[in-house]
């Protein structure tokens, strides 16, 4: 069941990727670019760190994305119509019954060499909030705050760079 | 016994799909997804690699890179818009002020 649902998502993210840089329109190509994050989420919580999984998911999928596809269409970049078009729900569903048919074909490939993903056993203490939280705030304590410092003159680095004109002048 | 093969396989595989997207393509947001992409490819070989050890200093790596990704995207996508504001595209193959 595990490398089912390895093979799953690994072909979600290798389809996904490939459709990324292959399609024409820019908000189809960060729509896929969400898709390979979330896959690769699944990934993360097979591999039993539940916590990153949660943050890739927020961070990547929600925020980062968000932010791109907000540049997208500030830009004007893609078209609508252009969008409407191609955007077909039989694309959608012959996409995912590809991805279904292909993980099943490589599952069974797979079946035969007999491999399966070994985990750790201390995964399921390491991968948690708690171990993670534990370990950050004493041991990388500092780096933290270093970190708080760097997003903070990130935002205004961006909100400088992207502002019409300087009100200093 | 420990297929760590297939997860480092995969890692290489989405890291090479990011390199040729940033090689081909004109457009600089999907240049930017794509190093998104690859950033993204290397936090799954810091997580398995993490997972196979029973470490956690991995999975802290991959939260610090997160950060720095944030920020990144935060700083590149404002520059993309200083860019489009001076020359009203984001084709990278024009923008060539700094270039022979």
């Amino acid at each position: 069941m595990e490398i089912y649902f390895f093979i799953l998502f690994a072909t979600l993210a290798v389809t996904s990727a490939i459709a990324m840089i292959t399609t024409k329109d820019t908000v189809n190509s960060a729509l896929f670019l969400v898709l390979n994050l979330i896959s690769v989420a699944g990934i993360f919580l097979l591999l039993k760190a539940q916590f990153l999984a949660v943050v890739q998911v927020l961070v990547y999928g929600g925020a980062i994305m968000v932010l791109f596809l907000f540049v997208i269409m500030l830009l004007n970049l893609g078209s609508e119509e252009h969008l409407l078009s191609r955007f077909s729900v039989k694309y959608v569903l012959a996409f995912f019954l590809g991805v279904i048919v292909l993980s099943q074909l490589l599952y069974a490939i797979a079946s035969v060499t007999g491999t399966l993903p070994d985990l750790s056993p201390q995964m399921e203490q390491v991968g948690t909030v708690e171990a993670l939280g534990d370990e950050l705030f004493t041991t990388y304590m500092l780096p933290v705050l270093v970190t708080a410092i760097l997003l903070t003159a990130a935002v205004v680095g961006g909100i400088l760079l992207a502002q019409r004109k300087f009100s200093g002048k | 016994m420990i297929e760590l093969d297939w997860y480092l396989g995969l890692s290489a595989i989405l890291f090479t799909i990011g390199v040729i997207g940033v090689l081909t393509r004109k457009n600089a947001i999907v240049i930017f997804m794509c190093a998104e992409l690859m950033l993204n490819s290397v936090n799954l070989t810091l997580v398995s690699f993490s997972a196979q050890l029973g470490d956690v200093h991995g999975q802290i790596l991959v939260f610090f890179s997160l950060c720095v990704a944030a920020a990144e995207a935060a700083v590149g996508l404002a520059i993309i818009i200083a860019i489009y504001r001076n020359h009203l595209s984001v084709d990278v193959s024009r923008i060539h002020l700094l270039r022979w």
